[in-house]
């Protein structure tokens, strides 16, 4: 017998207690009760951006706000105060937004190593959604956003929200946005600790510095 | 209505006074009680044990004595919580093994009925101050199966702060336990004392001369850690606190 | 890792030590307390707690009940997304697919994202005895592994050391494993965290084969989710060529929907956060990002046993967030080391006996290292009564009875050792049940008071080692009770 035939009957033995028209039925929809919220409080649109910013800040983000007109200055004083020489660049990502930048572009290839993009100082990305109950931006591998590890090796990361329409309040509202199958990252904050002491360190692996840019009118 | 006051083995055995106590007390409030003298333990330790199939004479025992009185009082959360709450887990576990349904049914009537004394006085009586004085500092512990076994929330607290001459000091960690756990005292005795003298410190910073709780088992744990440590803090049972007046006042 | 579990004593024994360390016990409590009060916070910015965790518990339970379903949905959707699936039955199986897999890649090198599903297996141990080698990248994984230490918390598993070991072991340590430790590393948090990257990061970039397990499956999209917070994670499931996680079979939700419910009470569960820094979720493999293969071993390994039992089933439905550690009386004072296995505290002391039976001494002393006071059952975010289970683990051990081990029922002897202590309870259940016998035992208790000793001789000194016996009466209640008519009679 295989492993897969033991596990499963062991399951089915497990369960012999279990009524066999609970087993038969698809009773999940009811035997899970969602009373739970889909949104914390009331908010307008212009309180939930505001949120988003006061959750990404508590959670050592930089954030920076401006018009779509002066998001290409934005990002190059971004890149210009950290001293950037080089910076990631996904496929997909508006040409504009980098206008006015003077590090090299580095072109998000398949054969890049590891080596290579540790070398990089810093990525702009885009993402996919953003939730302000958690200062948390998800990123879905968008053509805007690119593959994970642009945004993981780099130790500067500068991600694009535009506001209010990439914003939604919460986690159950982040997920019916997202697509399961693509593979997503959702970030909040820098790389972060709890491991000494059970208290919170900044700073470890991934980016140390998350910059994040609300975009809007 | 007729009131039957489970005392709980332990305090029958030990504390006759925390006995005394809740007569005194219910009975100035207007409240005829009854100490049927069959009652014996309500097998709290045998099921805590593991020794579920000897907690259940002990059990139908309890639902014989008290099951025509209209309330059962006792004197103690963790006595209180096993009626409460284990006495229909123990029916639904003999259903589960092929028993039937006669243990749920012999102990169902009891269950609901039965009250830790500060529900009584709060939530049937519907009195928080009971005319006490007790004219000392105290701290007021929060047994485990009170606090969140029954929910007794702010129950013994409201009662205590409308005691006349009684200052209620705030006990650092009040919602920890103190280490106690019945038999865990014994099996576990290290981590157990350990548990035990934090209490008691934490007890003894507050300046406090009387530590208050709702149960005697706890009391007897830490009165005997307080004694060792030689703190010259003294654990008094609520019902002691609550039965005190200026006409007749406890030690 | 170099420590194991095997052969541990009774936990009494074990914790022994533990109670009298003083730089343990400030250690833990510290860090017990920090996390404590800011998990309390960040569940009460939650006006939905209660439902979130009514619902996390009605979604495990109904994937338990109907677990041979979502497993079998689950390999298709994994499947479907290209990923490879393996079942093993238990921890030499797989240890030997995760080995054999790794072999295939010819690498003799694996980083590891922290996973308990593998600390259980003890798969280091078992790569390491195949040649290779497992880097384990967690901060606190990375501790215990350089100091040669054992877990002793589920999220921390360094909880015990203190930031000065922390930087000793560094110091001395991170030499023999790769890039040593920085000249003069203090002991700042921010700077052993500097350290730790440093020393890691020629192991990411270099890595081809990542291991992992997952906090959850989704049967529905075959999507695998870990929730992290420093990055390593991230690193191991993306930069490696080939991904192979182990994860228990009861990480599964049925829905993708399920998982609105979960990230919301993890992070405030474990790290106190809205929400932890990095949560990566992946379906299968996805072309020209990350890794090109990836396999999936699901693992048995005493869950279903667990499974079988209708109280200690709930057990299963834990999502490993350590907020029962953090609240616990007993963990906080005996450390995560006495409970013998990876896992610690209340849950793994409900955990441990059921995974791997009862029959050594540490499992079957497990289910009585708690006080049963219930903070763990009031913070678990899958309401895991845990005293309830720890009760009933209580009656297998001194009763006995029908358990199921490695799929077969079988029943068990009451265990040695509680002889006394089971005739002890008959005869006091007897008494309970005879009114008068209990009279005259309490009669004889008050006539003889003034004879009784203060402390207790044999295993009497459990007790009167640490703390006074309170007096016996000049008499029980019910003499005075039946002298006095309740008092009426107007004697005191």
């Amino acid at each position: 017998m295989s492993s897969r035939e033991r596990i499963l009957g062991r399951v089915r033995r497990a369960l012999a207690d279990v009524p066999a028209t609970e087993r038969d039925g698809t009773a999940y929809e009811r035997a899970v009760p969602r009373g739970y919220l889909r949104e914390h409080g009331e908010r307008s649109v212009a309180e939930t951006v505001e949120l988003l910013a006061e959750n990404l800040a508590d959670y050592r983000a930089i954030v920076h706000r401006c018009t779509p007109a002066d998001l290409a200055a934005t990002i190059a004083g971004m890149l210009a105060a950290r001293g950037a020489k080089t910076v990631l660049v996904p496929p997909g990502l508006e040409s504009e937004w980098l206008a006015a930048a003077d590090a090299e572009r580095i072109a998000d290839r398949a054969e890049s190593t590891p080596d290579e993009l540790d070398r990089v100082d810093s990525v702009v990305t885009a993402c996919a959604v953003a939730v302000a109950e958690t200062g948390t931006i998800v990123l879905d591998g968008s053509p805007d956003q690119g593959r994970r590890r642009i945004t993981l090796v780099p130790d500067h990361h500068i991600c694009v929200v535009r506001v209010p329409e990439q914003v939604v309040s919460s986690v159950p509202q982040a997920l019916e946005r997202l697509d399961p199958a693509r593979p997503l990252t959702w970030i909040s904050g820098p790389s972060a600790t709890s491991d000494i002491e059970l208290d919170r360190v900044e700073g470890v692996h991934g980016p140390r510095t998350l910059e994040v840019v609300l975009v809007g009118d | 209505m007729r009131v039957a006051l489970f005392l709980t083995c332990v305090n029958d055995t030990l504390y006759p006074d925390t006995g005394r106590a809740v007569v005194k007390l219910l009975t100035r409030l207007g409240v005829d009680v009854d100490f049927p003298m069959s009652q014996t333990c309500c097998g709290q330790a045998h099921y805590n044990t593991g020794y579920r199939h000897e907690a259940e004479p002990l059990a139908r025992h309890f639902s014989d004595v008290f099951g025509e009185y209209e309330a059962i009082v006792t004197p103690s959360g963790s006595c209180g919580a096993m009626v409460r709450e284990l006495y229909p887990r123990m029916g639904e576990r003999a259903r589960a093994e092929g028993r039937g349904d006669t243990l749920a049914a012999t102990l169902a009537p009891v269950v609901p009925k039965t009250y830790e004394l500060t529900e009584f006085l709060v939530d049937v009586l519907g009195v928080t101050d009971v005319g006490a004085y007790y004219p000392h500092k105290v701290t007021y512990h929060p047994t485990c199966h009170g606090l969140r076994g029954l929910g007794l929330a702010d129950r013994p607290r409201r009662l205590l702060q409308a005691v006349k001459g009684l200052e209620l000091v705030e006990l650092p960690g009040a919602e920890e336990c103190c280490g106690f756990g019945g038999t865990f005292a014994l099996k576990n005795s290290d981590v157990s004392a350990a548990m035990g003298a934090d209490k008691v410190r934490n007890a003894e910073a507050t300046g406090a001369d009387v530590l208050c709780a709702a149960d005697n088992s706890c009391l007897m744990h830490i009165g005997g850690t307080m004694a060792r440590l030689r703190t010259g803090m003294r654990p008094v049972h609520i019902a002691e606190i609550l039965a005190s007046t200026e006409e007749e006042p406890a030690a | 890792m170099s420590g194991t579990f095997v052969g541990m004593p009774a936990f009494p024994k074990a914790a022994h030590e533990a109670v009298h360390d003083t730089t343990l016990r400030g250690n833990l409590r510290h860090a017990t307390h920090t996390i404590r009060g800011k998990r309390a916070k960040a569940v009460a910015e939650m006006s939905d707690w209660a439902e979130l965790r009514e619902a996390g518990k009605r979604i495990k339970d109904h994937t338990l009940r109907h677990l041979d379903r979502y497993l079998l949905q689950l390999e298709e959707s994994v499947t479907a997304a290209g990923g490879t699936v393996h079942w093993a039955a238990d921890a030499d199986e797989a240890n030997e697919i995760v080995a054999h897999l790794v072999k295939m890649t010819g690498e003799s090198e694996v980083v590891k994202v922290k996973s308990m599903a593998t600390q259980e297996i003890g798969l280091n141990e078992a790569l390491e005895a195949e040649g290779i080698r497992a880097y384990e990248t967690d901060l606190a994984e990375l501790i215990v592994q350089l100091g040669k230490d054992r877990p002793s918390h589920i999220l921390v598993p360094a909880i015990h050391r203190n930031r000065g070991e922390i930087r000793d072991i560094f110091s001395k340590e991170m030499s023999e494993w790769g890039r040593p430790a920085p000249e003069g590393l203090t002991d700042t948090p921010a700077e052993l965290a500097e350290a730790a990257r440093l020393h890691l990061r020629e192991k990411f970039l270099r890595a081809k084969v990542g291991i992992s397990g997952a906090n959850f499956m989704v049967a529905e999209t075959g999507t695998l989710v870990v929730v992290e917070s420093e990055g390593n994670g991230r690193m191991c499931l993306t930069l490696p060529e080939t991904l192979i996680s182990v994860v228990g079979i009861e990480k599964i939700v049925p829905t993708w929907q399920d998982l609105e419910v979960f990230l919301q009470t993890l992070p405030r569960s474990s790290t106190a956060e809205r929400m932890n820094p990095y949560t990566s979720t992946w379906t299968g493999t996805t072309d020209e990002d990350g890794p090109r293969s990836f396999h999936l071993v699901l693992l048995d390994n005493g869950r279903t046993d667990t499974l079988a039992d209708e109280v200690g089933r709930q057990a299963l439905r834990c999502i490993r967030c350590s907020a029962c550690l953090n609240v616990c009386p007993v963990y906080e004072r005996a450390g995560g080391h006495a409970y013998g296995s990876v896992y610690p505290g209340p849950i793994g002391a409900i955990l441990s006996p059921q995974l791997r039976g009862v029959s050594s001494e540490i499992d079957a002393s497990l289910p009585y290292a708690s006080s049963l006071c219930g903070a763990c059952y009031e913070v678990c975010p899958v309401a895991i009564d845990i005293p309830e289970v720890l009760v009933h683990l209580r009656e297998r051990v001194v009763e006995g009875g029908q358990v199921t081990t490695n799929g077969n029922k079988v029943v068990l002897k009451p265990a040695k050792g509680h002889a006394a202590e089971r005739a002890a309870m008959r005869a006091a259940r007897w008494a309970f049940s005879h009114p008068g016998a209990l009279r005259t035992g309490q009669r004889l208790a008050s006539r003889t008071r003034r004879l009784h000793p203060r402390t207790l001789p044999g295993p009497g000194k459990a007790w009167s080692g640490t703390r006074d016996l309170p007096p016996v009466p000049a008499e029980p209640f019910r003499d005075w009770w039946q002298r006095t008519q309740g008092g009426k009679g107007g004697a005191k």
